[in-house]
């Protein structure tokens, strides 16, 4: 009978560490672990010392600091009295906004593009084909470079919408309503009254109306197979419920009345008579508000001499009416009384405030309000909306060169997908255009989402051009007239790489959902 | 890989700072040419030329201090820099001096570190507008769109002036002296708002100088003058006392054309022959050989040949002397005394 006897124990010897395969893996790891360590010690070691021997310190105080420059394009309010933090912020909402409509304008350019290059038209085929190996191999700088003249040299400056003495303009408004000049795009723009969160209330409502309407129609036709019309229906509940919401919130709102404060007024001056007083007259402007545009029609009707100065909300135009950077506002009739105790109450103040005698109502729900040349002073266009010229050489540069790539991902994801596929839903007898949008597309997405990932956080990285046509993202602010000023480059540039890659990964965030949605689901 | 961006971040500012060592005097020296940062292009004050040699009011500083150094006004590789990237450029060491056109403020000296030289141009603010606009005064330009070169003390001087006078405008943000040339003659902007000189320079390329009138609103004081990174005061000298030779050259009279007779022989003027090496160890003290200043003027002329062959009144730029007459002649461009 044999005794079966553990395997001797082997102690455990240092060469083990290297000759032992057991060991080694590890060994190794720990070793480049250390040497990265050290690595970034004498990188972080020599900066603190570098700084240290130029006498600057790390610190984010420069932030809380005031900026002292304006910034053309501001999302958010913003003036140069308040801090670089918020310059800071008003260049990121405009690397947002810029990105944000980079990437659904390439898609919609790259989606179109890649099923145009598929065609069986030779012609449109070949087109697609010349359009993204023109924007694809082609540096994106110099696309932005050369949009942005196209727009500056291109086009007509301001002045020359301005009658001349004869009343003769050397160029009409398009459809009186927009123009397109060398300083940007002027168009129509909207103005809300207090009660237009009624309105989206509804809009919301639609939609979710138009939503059911699909699900209702997707169930039935599961369940017996008949094909329910969408479309009309949906229509229908969208515009019906607006419409009459519109005339209704109008018709209510038309009697809110409203009255001017100014300053500088004695009580029962009226506006004529203020004006004739007070010479010209700078009113306090909100242009989003239906209030303002409304008045400025009726400022406008009585012929009155009169600037805007433009303000984002209520608080902004009302401190601004306090401290006398404009004289005159327009408020809820209820409201005046209130206000004038208030900027009355002011340290510092005193001059007279009063309400003018003239009565106006505040609008309807939604406002219209056009862009209108000046006919004194500066040739420039007064209310609408501006698009400037930077945003959108930038937006259309970053959309043309990108909706290239994605159209290239867009036609290798539809050539993924097995002719078999579309040649069996030929014979099941469904339409070309069904057989794209029900079976083509929804497995070629799998491919095609990935990538696109990419080429979005491609967009929104590559937005950082910008400075090159002055638009002021937050290249421009943050890492360019902030930096410069503050000379804080270090914790400038840091602050900017956190943004991005903030930025990016919350986009990568999001597309991810997305495609973990439609991946092939495998039970 | 948050990780990486975060030091890799701290890598390239390591880098950058690890290249600023102290002696620049020694470097510039070993190097055997000096590195100095100008415009990327402003006639008169620094552009290259047809055959693109750089001349100018500025590039002349430049060449007077490498001058100094080395006898050869040659010895410069010149670096443009834009507004924004001239003071990281400097902080750097990527050049050794700043010569273009740079107001001197507190915060610049102190905060961000640098020393300045003195001043070779007193300058303000001012704006150009085209005639056919019919504005006479900055104060009637309420919502006008204005070219401005960002990274710059215009820029604040703007804000404040429009602050302060409670007018609206909205600013072109623009890189360049020649992207805002190209802005402003296509209509792109109303206005053109930078440094006077500046102003002046920019219209004398323009195809008719006469269409553009500039404002009669100096909206700010701008001393513009060289500078260097704070902490070497030996080569904060050379570049001082060099501007300072140039200027007391013009003062005592002597010029490119009669420098090498003066410091051939000791003259009867003491300051002269100090400031020539002829008399004294002045070049020594500062590291230099003796006929330092010699070689200075002798390589664009002093103060006044330098302003006048650049920017002087009968150069396309035509600017008058002004405020940077000589002290003697009732402007402020004064030199302490060589002794």
């Amino acid at each position: 009978m044999s005794t079966l006897t553990d395997p001797p124990k082997a102690a455990f010897r240092p060469s083990q560490l290297i000759y032992d395969t057991r060991y080694r893996s590890i060994t190794i790891q720990v070793v480049a672990l250390i040497l990265l360590c050290i690595a970034f010690y004498w990188l972080i070691n020599n900066t603190v010392q570098n700084l240290a021997n130029l006498g600057k310190e790390f610190n984010f105080s420069f932030l809380g600091s005031r900026a002292g420059y304006d910034i053309n394009q501001r999302p958010i309010a913003y003036d140069n009295s308040m801090t670089h933090a918020r310059a800071a912020l008003v260049g990121m909402t405009n690397t947002i906004l810029v990105s944000a409509l980079g990437c659904i304008m390439a898609t919609i350019i790259g989606v179109i593009i890649g099923v145009l290059r598929l065609s069986n038209n030779w012609v449109v085929s070949r087109l697609a084909a010349v359009y993204v190996e023109g924007f694809r191999n082609v540096p994106l700088l110099l696309w932005i470079i050369a949009i942005f003249a196209l727009f500056t040299e291109g086009m007509d400056p301001p002045n020359t919408f301005r009658p001349n003495a004869d009343g003769i303009a050397q160029n009409e408004m398009f459809l009186g309503s927009v123009a397109v000049t060398n300083q940007g795009t002027f168009m129509p723009g909207l103005a809300w009254s207090s009660l237009a969160w009624i309105l989206s209330l509804v809009l919301i409502a639609c939609i979710a109306g138009i939503v059911f309407l699909r699900r209702r129609a997707r169930a039935i036709q599961a369940e017996t197979g008949r094909i329910v019309p969408v479309f009309l229906p949906a229509l229908g509940v969208l515009i019906v419920p607006m419409v009459l919401g519109y005339f209704a919130l109008s018709a209510v709102s038309q009697r809110n009345d409203q009255v001017f404060v100014a300053l500088g007024a004695q009580s029962g001056m009226d506006l004529a008579s203020y004006a004739e007083a007070s010479g010209r007259i700078n009113f306090c402007s909100i242009p989003s508000e239906a209030s303002t545009i409304n008045a400025e029609r009726y400022m406008q009707s009585t012929e009155v001499n009169f600037r805007r100065g433009d303000f984002f909300g209520d608080d902004d135009a009302r401190k601004a009416l306090a401290a006398g950077n404009c004289s005159l506002i327009i408020v809820d009739a209820s409201e005046a009384d209130a206000l004038i105790a208030e900027i009355e109450a002011t340290p510092l103040f005193n001059e007279p405030i009063a309400v003018l005698s003239d009565q106006l109502v505040e609008g309807r729900v939604v406002e219209v309000h056009y862009p209108v040349m000046t006919e004194r002073g500066i040739p420039r266009f007064e209310g609408g909306f501006q698009v400037r010229n930077p945003l959108i050489a930038l937006w259309l540069a970053l959309s043309l060169y990108t909706g290239a790539f994605i159209a290239e991902i867009v036609r290798a994801g539809i050539l993924a997908v097995s002719r078999g596929q579309s040649e069996a839903a030929f014979a099941l007898g469904l339409r070309p255009n069904r057989t794209m949008r029900l079976v083509i597309l929804p497995q070629a997405l799998r491919v095609i989402v990935p990538p696109l990932i990419s080429q979005f956080l491609n967009l929104t990285k590559n937005s950082s051009l910008a400075i090159a046509v002055g638009y002021m993202d937050v290249r421009a602010t943050l890492g360019g007239i902030t930096i410069n000023q503050t000379g804080r480059e270090l914790e400038g540039i840091l602050l900017m790489g956190m943004f991005y890659l903030a930025l990016s990964i919350a986009i990568s965030a999001v597309m991810n959902f997305y495609n973990n949605r439609n991946t092939l689901k495998e039970r | 890989m948050k990780r990486t961006v975060f030091f890799g971040a701290l890598t390239v500012a390591g880098l950058a700072a690890s290249m600023a060592s102290a002696a620049t005097l020694d470097d510039v020296k070993a190097r055997g040419s000096l590195n100095c940062g100008v415009t990327t292009g402003l006639v008169g004050f620094a552009a290259p030329d047809a055959n693109g040699v750089w001349t100018g009011f500025d590039v002349g500083m430049c060449r007077a201090v490498a001058a100094a150094i080395f006898g050869d006004p040659s010895a410069v590789e010149f670096v443009p820099t834009t507004g924004q990237t001239r003071f990281t450029a400097l902080a750097s060491g990527e050049i050794d001096m700043l010569a273009r056109n740079t107001t001197w403020t507190f915060s610049r000296d102190v905060d961000l570190k640098f020393e300045f030289n003195g001043v070779n141009y007193y300058d303000g603010q001012g704006f150009m507008v085209p005639k056919e606009l019919g504005v006479n005064s900055a104060k009637d330009l309420d919502g006008a769109t204005v070219c401005i070169q960002t990274g710059t003390t215009t820029e604040l001087n703007l804000a404040d002036f429009f602050r302060t006078n409670n007018i609206s405008y909205e600013p072109v943000p623009i890189e360049t002296n020649a992207e805002a040339q190209q802005q402003y003659l296509a209509g792109a902007c109303d206005v053109y708002t930078t440094d006077a000189s500046g102003l002046a320079a920019t219209r004398a390329t323009f195809e008719n100088p006469a269409d553009h009138v500039l404002l009669p609103e100096i909206i700010s004081k701008e001393p513009l003058g060289p500078l260097v990174r704070h902490g070497d005061s030996e080569w904060g000298d050379v570049v001082r006392w060099t501007l300072n030779a140039l200027i007391t050259a013009e003062e005592l009279g002597v010029t490119s054309t009669n420098v090498n007779d003066l410091a051939a022989a000791p003259t009867d003027n003491p300051e002269v022959n100090r400031l020539l090496g002829t008399e004294g160890e002045l070049g020594a003290m500062l590291g230099l050989d003796a006929n330092w200043a010699q070689n200075a003027i002798a390589a664009g002329g002093n103060y006044g040949e330098l302003f006048e062959k650049n920017i002087g009144e009968n150069t396309p730029i035509g600017l008058a002397r002004g405020l940077n007459a000589q002290w003697t002649e009732g402007g402020l461009i004064y030199s302490p005394p060589f002794r």
